[in-house]
């Protein structure tokens, strides 16, 4: 209480200094008036009596100096003066302090941007939503199958009817549409949701409403959409009166009840949705037929918000409990099944859990990069202190406190800093959404993954320079207010080369640089390394001479039938186009963003053990596909046109599945029971890679497109390239119905590259920001050496006049520089030993310790050193020994 | 609440001062200085003007307040007075200076062990 009234006090009286001043006068000139008066009476003279009572007072200037500390807070009148002195001392080398602000800036600048990445994709991805700091996405497991799996709606609606730790139960399944038809199709990402989406989300539409409890249920019976702001604005151009009117979806007229706040984008990390509908439509936009009441469809992605004070943990032991009882009550479809609750920053579901790890080596690498601006700036702050030690040793010997004089180089150096954190902040929030820019479209619409420079990041970030201050800061304070004052007031002595205590410290700066460039180094070259790897695999399909592109026939309102015709006569008009050579639609294209249907299988003669639930993914593919893609058959037969509806149903399998529940004997002619139906099996494909180039073989199976759902991708095999085909893609297809266009066009080769991006993110992220480090590290190995050659010009002078040749000064501050190169060298590949296991799940076929990174690495940095050195080794053979001994 | 560190002086002062405004009532500067000097018997060696810092770090603490008035003579004065913590803490430190002054007094009147 006390110390708080008192530092109030001191605060107001901060404010009150210029009437105090005058008060104080009035007060002792008073107080002198009255001793004078009564020393007059004991019959002083009046000059007496003055002096007497001026003594009785005692010294007026020191006794207002002690009032004057006493009134106010001289801590921030100190930090005042400090402030106003470092600006001066900053304007007096305008150059020297742009450099280390730059330096900074860059430093500083980076953190900020990962940070406010790291915050709008990871932390809080979701614009405009209550509470996320207690939302957790759900996914399914399955005992038998590594990774994430969906959950059936029966099962959802049981858990949250069970848990009790739980504020919402969210349901969100990603779909889309196709919504302009002209020459392009406009692909439009959307949300089935459950009703309670808007209201858990505390999202308020700003038009109409949210959805209400009873558009959960229903087969297709509440046919409402609640659309993005964006596509108000874009598609209906703001229309106030937009709410109760209908618009075509997938081929059913959608009510448009409400229109989402402006900056709301849904719950999905990498895209922003366009429009949501209740989860009562999911047939419609979830393929694979009606699951709503099905316990054995797994559909739902979700999420779910712990009650507030619930750990993650205890909310993971209730539901995987309720998990286990629907185990015991639903064998057939809930054996092996479990739920896996993830922070948001790890949802498998959506691109967060894609980008954590390249985002985990992005924050590593901007504080790698900091950290090298500390020391670089430190080295840079310590020449300069060098420089100003005359004035340092007077003001210590006139009295200066060393305290005083520490907390004053530390004030110029927060100066500097705040300088650089506005510039750094302003180039984050430049930079906030450039993360995205290294990642491609997918299915032809853009990603939307926006940093958030909200206080978080900024109290992060001021911390950040606060730290970085002292780092760079204190290395320089001490060093100069250690000023030994009897040596310095002496005439300065001439340096030696590697010589001087002070030497060290700049030596160690240097060498901490270097180890840490080294690192950077390493790790970008292990990431090239890995990334060619990956693209030197084989997909097992062509990727030259294919094209994929895609006909939303849904969108357009056809039937299931009409749809088939439709395809069997494009597929004929192809044919019969000059340089197609086949063609064949696909439910999915490999490596696209679609994920492939997945059922229970039985084989004949294939002992199940007693939890394990065999589930294998499918894909469902039209005559000549596997000749389309270039996917050899290696025994049996590929789908024909005759594969059809009447037929008997059909299987092609893949190696790895034929050697699995076959035993590697050819499986042509054996039966599989796929989700209860038979299929026979009539051929065998040769493995190729499914999802991405990474991924382990596995078994896998293809079923005839026209014994199954409809497809919709069309994949060309031709040596036509995209533009050329796209012009006859849109004829042939206009021919057949002129409302019809096709999606984006590209080559298997890109729909590839697309999936390698996250890695070629990490190579472009670790190429810069090694190439800076490398930068940095040369600008300080060249500091230092520039530095000490000028310093020991007195002893390089006498080398000469004693006989020593160019080369040998060259050869003295060369090897003087490289042995501090080689000492970074060592710390560094020591470093990096223990640290490139932490690329881990990012390094495909290539080792964390692969001799030929680190060779690399050793060898860039090495020229580095050499350029580093030499111009300082130059500027040594040029001294003048007389000059240099007469000085 | 921890109470700073104060010197013997700098204690005795706040008390002098506190102990002085609670009998006269309000005082000004020139006033609580003659009156120590008085009751000390001017046995103190005081700077008189040292008493001014003194009397801003009393108010601080919120244990006297001070006013501008009119003095005997009709002169513009600053006035000095006891507040209700100032009290309270002048009792306390009364009763702390008797123990101490106590227990002083114990050791001093103890006979020399050398002898």
């Amino acid at each position: 209480m006390t110390r708080l009234r008192v530092l109030l006090s001191r605060l107001s009286g901060l404010l009150r200094m210029g009437s105090l001043e005058r008060n104080l006068d009035e007060e002792f000139h008073f107080h002198l008036q009255l001793e004078i008066d009564q020393n007059l009476r004991k019959g002083m003279t009046a000059a007496e009596a003055r002096t007497a009572a001026l003594r009785r007072f005692g010294g007026i200037a020191q006794i207002k100096e002690t009032y004057r500390e006493t009134h106010g807070l001289p801590v921030i009148q100190v930090l005042g003066q400090d402030v106003r002195f470092g600006f001066r001392m900053l304007r007096r080398s305008p150059g020297f302090s742009l450099l280390v602000i730059l330096c900074l800036m860059l430093g500083i600048g980076a953190n900020a941007a990962v940070f406010s990445w790291i915050e709008g994709i990871l932390l809080r991805p979701f614009p405009l939503v209550a509470h996320q700091g207690r939302m957790m996405a759900v996914a399914g497991t399955n005992r038998a199958v590594p990774g994430h799996d969906d959950v059936s709606s029966p099962d959802f609606a049981d858990f949250q009817k069970s848990c009790t730790l739980f504020d919402a139960f969210i349901v969100d399944r990603i779909t889309g549409t196709t919504l302009s038809v002209g020459d392009r199709a406009q692909r439009a990402t959307a949300s089935v949701v459950s009703a309670n989406y808007f209201d858990s989300l505390g999202v308020r539409p700003i038009l109409g409403r949210g959805f209400e409890p009873a558009e959960d249920h229903g087969r297709n019976a509440h046919p409402v959409t609640v659309i993005s702001y964006q596509l108000w604005m874009e598609r209906f151009k703001g229309d106030p009166e937009i709410v109760g009117k209908s618009q075509m979806l997938n081929g059913m007229p959608h009510t448009i009840i409400g229109v989402a706040p402006e900056g709301f984008y849904g719950t999905f990390v990498g895209w922003a949705m366009q429009f949501w509908v209740p989860a009562s439509m999911q047939e419609l936009f979830d393929p694979g037929g009606y699951k709503l009441e099905d316990r054995g469809a797994r559909w739902i992605e979700g999420f779910v918000r712990l009650k507030p004070g619930v750990s993650p943990e205890r909310a993971q032991a209730e539901i995987s409990a309720v998990a286990k009882r629907l185990e015991d009550a639903y064998p057939a479809t809930n054996r092996g099944r479990g739920i896996q609750l993830y922070p948001l920053w790890r949802t498998p579901f959506n691109n967060a859990g894609t980008l954590f790890p390249t985002l985990g080596i992005a924050l590593v690498v901007v504080v790698f990069v900091l950290l090298i601006v500390c020391a670089n700036v430190s080295n840079l702050l310590l020449v300069k202190a060098f420089g100003r030690r005359h004035e340092i040793t007077v003001r210590l010997a006139l009295g200066a406190g060393r305290g005083r004089l520490l907390k004053q180089l530390l004030t110029e150096g927060l100066i500097l800093t705040a300088f650089a954190a506005a510039g750094g902040l302003l180039a984050a929030n430049w930079c906030r959404n450039l993360f995205v820019l290294l990642l491609p479209a997918r299915g032809g619409v853009a990603m939307k993954l926006p940093g958030d420079l909200d206080w978080r990041v900024l109290a992060l970030s001021a911390g950040i320079c606060l730290v970085s201050t002292l780092l760079f800061g204190l290395f320089p304070a001490i060093a100069t207010s250690n000023i030994d004052l009897a040596s310095s007031l002496k005439a300065e002595a001439g340096g030696v080369v590697g010589g001087r205590r002070r030497g060290l410290v700049r030596s160690s700066l240097v060498v901490v640089q270097v180890a840490l460039s080294f690192v950077l180094l390493v790790g970008a070259g292990l990431l090239f390394q890995s990334l060619r790897a990956v693209q030197n695999t084989d997909p097992g399909f062509s990727t030259h001479g294919v094209l994929t592109s895609s006909i939303d026939f849904v969108a357009a309102g056809y039937s299931a039938q009409r749809a088939r015709n439709f395809e069997d006569e494009l597929i004929d008009r192809l044919q019969a186009v000059a340089g197609v050579s086949s063609a064949a639609f696909t439910r999915v294209a490999p490596f696209s963003y679609r994920s492939y249907s997945s059922a229970p299988i039985a084989v004949d003669g294939y002992v199940t053990a007693p939890d394990e639930q065999p589930t294998v993914d499918y894909n469902e593919v039209g005559p000549a596909y596997f000749a389309t893609m270039g996917i050899p058959i290696v025994s049996g037969r590929e789908f024909r046109r005759a594969d059809n509806e009447t037929a008997p149903p059909v299987a092609v399998v893949n190696e790895a599945m034929a050697v699995q529940y076959w035993r590697g004997q050819d499986p042509a002619g054996r039966r599989l029971q796929v989700k209860g139906g038979w299929l026979r099996v009539v051929g065998v494909a040769k493995m190729s890679k499914y999802r991405n180039l990474m991924e382990a073989a596995r078994p896998f199976f293809y079923v005839p497109i026209r014994q199954s759902v409809s497809g919709s991708i069309l994949q060309i095999r031709t040596p036509l390239g995209p533009e050329t085909m796209a012009k006859a893609l849109v004829r042939e297809i206009h021919a057949l119905d002129p409302s019809l266009a096709p999606g984006e066009i590209i080559t298997m080769q890109e729909n590839v590259d697309r999936t390698t991006a996250v890695q070629r993110v990490a190579v472009a992220m670790l190429g810069v920001f090694g190439g800076l480090a490398l930068v940095l590290a040369a600008i300080g190995l060249y500091g230092v050496m520039s530095y000490t050659v000028s310093q020991s010009k007195r002893e390089l002078g006498l080398r000469m006049a004693l006989g020593a040749g160019a080369s040998d000064l060259l050869r003295l501050v060369m090897s003087h520089g490289m042995a501090l190169t080689a000492g970074g060298l060592v710390v560094g590949a020591a470093a990096a030993l223990g640290l490139t296991r932490l690329l881990g799940t990012l390094l495909y076929k290539v080792s964390p310790r692969d001799p030929l990174a680190f060779a690399v690495a050793l060898v860039v940095m090495t020229m580095a050193g050499l350029a580093a050195c030499f111009l300082p080794a130059w500027r040594a053979t040029r001294t003048d020994p007389v000059r240099a001994l007469r000085n | 609440m921890a109470k700073e560190k104060t010197d013997v002086l700098h204690g005795s002062l706040a008390l002098m001062v506190l102990r002085t405004l609670d009998t006269l009532g309000p005082q000004h500067g020139w006033g609580i200085a003659r009156r120590i000097e008085q009751i000390s018997g001017d046995a103190l060696e005081l700077n008189q003007g040292t008493l001014y810092p003194a009397l801003l770090r009393l108010q601080q603490m919120g244990w006297i307040t001070s006013k501008w008035g009119a003095s005997d003579n009709n002169r513009r004065a600053k006035f000095y007075a006891i507040t209700r913590t100032g009290k309270k803490q002048l009792a306390a430190e009364t009763e702390n200076w008797e123990r101490i002054s106590g227990i002083l007094a114990r050791f001093a009147r103890q006979p020399g062990e050398s002898s």
